[in-house]
């Protein structure tokens, strides 16, 4: 018989992770040449810290929107709750700088996912459309809140946030984060999520508790959005509750969408691209916008509406991995 | 004592009773026909047996244990697992990912260890991957293991449904018209593999089909469904043969 | 700050705005099951037009009025004909990302031709301020409650009298079977959208009236609330979205006078998630089951 099914080494120590390894020191490598060498000028050094916040929160976004198939529209309230947790800490700890964000980090991301779950548990009964409408709700809520309470300080926001992000902390992160996510989507728990988007009547029927695997998926992307938001504030060393709008949520969205729900790897591509393109056309805001609006609905018609299939039948496209969810009757 | 034990079973959508005071009493191992006109209520049936439906009325044990009021997880936990009658694969899923998901169940591993991958996953996964291929061997399946769910044709994908309810270790198997759709040579295949299925994992069936070749040719006992209520239970030549059963399905 | 009557009847007035949104909202979900996203978008386009036709072009009112309903309505159809058609056998993930993105190219498209610079608009309503006691109601909500009656005793007659009506309501029954039966499929969905963005393009008039002042995203806020109401009353139902509406206005308008004017929004949608947990079908929604 044919041997279809790859065999595995019981350990971690095979010739993939070791040239996976050796690929990230190489990454670093790079990353390091272009932040510290001459190739760039200093307008593209300053992307690298953006493009890898980026691509945390797409990667993270795509796990709830690609892997799990639930359209979450309040990304950047986790993202907010991370950024100002984080923020409060470094503003108020006298600790050595490296203690003092690593505390930060670690609790940003997990007081994101402590919300996660608060907000996880209830909204994920719902499904499909009104699921996005209620995460979008809690991200206005969760900005509200911030602009209303006198320890974030309001509408003004909070300034004066130590910058201790830089490029070797985001490329760390960034890798914590696609390894992470990407070993838990080739898990049992990450078939456990997928099964769930493909069919959540099946998954129950196969012994799958889909509110647990649902509110793991949602929390998860919810810890990793809080680590960007950390490293965002100490980036920007301000914030304000206006940068967590429903547009910020809906900016993730489209790098997701871009790079294709599902793939990690697409994520990682469209987050470098789309916060590129702008500055390389020097557009201003008002064209990033209509960007934006371009990309969703041209991806849309083009994967969903037909045009794909009668390309990919005639040869001229590869068939390539397609959105999931079938409509809700 | 009968394996599955399900006494005045009934449930009411609004006004109507879809089923209504069902009895069934099938004995461990046994290969038992659920049949009746469409709309008797037998998928409802199926439905009830997994939770996917609250009764009404009645109570259902399996193995000795009451069901009555388990969620559908809980209820594959005690050893029920069931295929549908529109097939529900994990489309985007491979053939063999469908079933390691049905194996979610009977080798854990932590989400630490996903995370991170210690040598933990590394050996589930291989134990996983051969109990899954062990399984899909048995429906002819494993030459496609890699495929697309939603890629095999779909005499294969009623199979892959059987296969994945197999693999979440049931007592009971519940399948629901596991031949529609086949042709005739399909299905005389698709029967010896359930009697094998049924010895070799020393389970227990109860399938729902219109074929009534199937049924006569593997079930040892049927219950005639019409209405929602039983019409007639006993051997397969015995109630076939009983003039309700042909009224009903024939018409007056 | 006025007596609690006041308040009541300012909540009156951005109540049956939302209800007038809403409506569009509830009537195209129930026709194509599908959250028109960009329907709060339209308010933004029927305010620019609103202000172009009587500032730039110095029409008469009533012909400025005329003009922009109707090119909110093509607008409706257009949007309808070129983004949601082509997938109506799509994902409703699909859908919905579409019609988000629809949100935004209407918003950057008024960003490029008008810049993000709020605009001064003067009220096209000239009615004069009507005492009651010691009740004061401006001429501007005055006026918003009797079109906004208007509109919707037109929109029931319409859906429960005439013919078209009625194929809209076997339409969003079952879509195949109106099709069988020989109703225009097609045609009624372009209507339904029609409607639906004439209602915001009056919604975006009255609202411009009452708030004197125009930005491309005027219509963003102003259509989730107005979601949120649809929500509130059963998506879906005609009479839900027009009680869901004024509800939502007046617990805006009394959460703004008597707990906190920063925490109001928090308020909307915090009712938004209570209804949708407690009884996601709305207050006139009906259940529906799921078949296995």
């Amino acid at each position: 018989m044919q041997n279809i099914v790859k065999e595995k080494k019981n350990n971690s120590f095979t010739k993939k992770n070791l040239l996976i390894t050796a690929g990230i020191i190489l990454g670093f490598l790079v990353v390091m040449y272009l932040a510290e060498g001459n190739l760039l000028n200093r307008q593209y050094k300053s992307l690298i810290v953006p493009i890898g916040i980026y691509i945390i929160l797409a990667v993270s976004l795509n796990l709830t929107t690609g892997f799990l198939g639930e359209l979450s529209l309040g990304h950047a309230g986790f993202m907010a709750i991370g950024a100002y947790t984080g923020a409060l800490i470094t503003l108020n700890l006298n600790m050595p700088e490296a203690v003092e964000f690593i505390i930060a980090l670690i609790v940003g991301g997990f007081i994101a996912a402590i919300f996660g779950v608060l907000i996880g548990v209830p909204v994920l009964r719902l499904k499909g459309d009104y699921l996005a409408i209620v995460t979008l709700a809690f991200n206005e809520i969760i900005r509200s809140i911030i602009n209303f309470l006198g320890i974030t300080g309001g509408a003004m926001g909070l300034s004066k946030i130590p910058r201790y992000t830089n490029y070797i902390w985001v490329y760390i992160l960034v890798v914590l984060t696609i390894v992470i996510i990407t070993n838990l989507v080739n898990s049992r728990h990450g078939r456990a999520i997928s099964a769930i988007r493909d069919n959540y009547v099946a998954a129950e029927s196969i012994g799958l508790k889909v509110s647990k695997y649902k509110v793991m998926a949602f929390v998860i992307a919810a810890f990793f959005a809080g680590i960007a938001g950390v490293l965002y504030g100490h980036n920007l060393s301000v914030l304000k509750p206006a940068d967590f709008d429903y547009n910020k949520s809906i900016e993730i969205l489209v790098i997701v969408v871009l790079g294709g729900m599902g793939s990690v790897r697409g994520s990682v591509i469209a987050a470098a691209v789309l916060t590129i393109l702008p500055e390389v056309l020097r557009a201003a805001d008002d064209f990033r916008m209509l960007l934006y609006a371009v990309v969703l609905i041209a991806m849309m018609l083009f994967n969903s509406s037909g045009i794909r299939t009668k390309l990919e039948e005639s040869g001229k496209l590869p068939k390539l991995p397609k959105l999931t969810r079938n409509r809700a009757k | 004592m009968a394996l599955l034990e399900v006494k005045n079973l009934g449930i009411s959508f609004g006004g109507l009773r879809a089923v209504d005071d069902v009895n069934l009493n099938i004995e461990k191992g046994q290969l038992y026909g659920l049949i009746g006109p469409n709309g008797a209520g037998k998928t409802t049936i199926f439905n009830l047996l997994t939770g996917v439906y609250r009764p009404t009325t009645g109570t259902i044990k399996v193995d000795g244990v009451d069901i009555v009021g388990k969620s559908p997880s809980e209820i594959c936990q005690n050893g029920v697992a069931r295929t549908f009658q529109n097939i529900r694969l994990f489309k985007k899923m491979t053939v063999l990912d469908n079933v390691k998901a049905a194996l979610h169940n009977q080798v854990k591993y932590s989400l630490f260890t996903s995370f991170f991958r210690t040598s933990n996953y590394y050996q589930s996964e291989k134990q996983m991957n051969e109990k899954a291929m062990e399984i899909l061997k048995v429906f002819d399946l494993d030459g496609q293991a890699n495929y697309l769910a939603s890629n095999l044709p779909y005499g294969k994908q009623r199979k892959l449904e059987i296969a994945r309810g197999l693999a979440t270790n049931p007592k009971l198997l519940l399948l629901d018209e596991p031949a529609a759709g086949m042709n005739p040579n399909e299905t005389a295949e698709l029967m010896e593999t359930i009697r094998l299925v049924r010895d070799k994992y020393n389970i227990t069936i109860l399938l729902i089909e219109h074929d009534m070749k199937l049924v006569t040719g593997i079930c040892e006992k049927i219950l005639v469904l019409n209405f929602g209520t039983e019409l007639a239970t006993g051997a397969p030549e015995d109630v076939l043969n009983n003039p309700e059963v042909i009224t009903a399905y024939l018409g007056e | 700050m006025g007596s609690v009557l006041e308040q009541l009847i300012n909540g009156l007035g951005t109540g049956s705005i939302y209800a007038l949104i809403a409506l569009g909202y509830t009537m195209v979900y129930g026709i194509a099951k599908m959250i028109n996203f960009a329907h709060g978008d339209i308010i933004m386009v029927g305010a620019y037009v609103l202000y172009v036709t009587v500032t730039q072009f110095k029409l008469p009112v009533i012909a400025a009025v005329a003009i922009t309903v109707t090119f909110c309505a093509v607008l409706g159809i257009t949007i309808e004909k070129i983004a949601y058609k082509p997938l109506r056998k799509a994902p409703s993930l699909a859908v919905l990302i579409t019609a988000i993105g629809m949100s935004f190219l209407l918003q950057s498209l008024a960003l490029l031709i008008f810049n993000a610079n709020p605009i001064a608009f003067k009220s096209i309503i000239d009615v004069q301020t009507v005492k009651l006691g010691n009740t004061t109601v401006s001429g501007v909500t005055l006026v918003t409650l009797i079109v906004t009656m208007i509109c919707m005793i037109t929109l029931s007659l319409f859906i429960s009298k005439t013919k078209a009506g009625s194929a809209m309501r076997a339409v969003s029954e079952d879509k195949a079977a109106a099709q069988l039966m020989g109703i225009n499929v097609n045609r009624t969905i372009s209507m339904t959208f029609a409607i639906g963005s004439a209602l915001a393009a009056v919604a975006g008039i009255l609202f411009v009236c009452q708030y004197q002042s125009i930005k491309p995203t005027l219509g963003a806020l102003p259509g989730i609330k107005a979601f949120v109401a649809a929500v509130l009353g059963g998506i879906g139902s005609v009479p839900g979205a027009m009680i869901g509406g004024v509800l939502l206005g007046v617990i805006e308008s009394i959460s703004k006078a008597y707990i906190s004017s920063e925490l109001t929004d928090a308020i909307v949608f915090g009712v938004l998630v209570l209804v949708l947990l407690v009884k996601p079908s709305g207050l006139l929604g009906k259940n529906r089951i799921e078949k296995v």
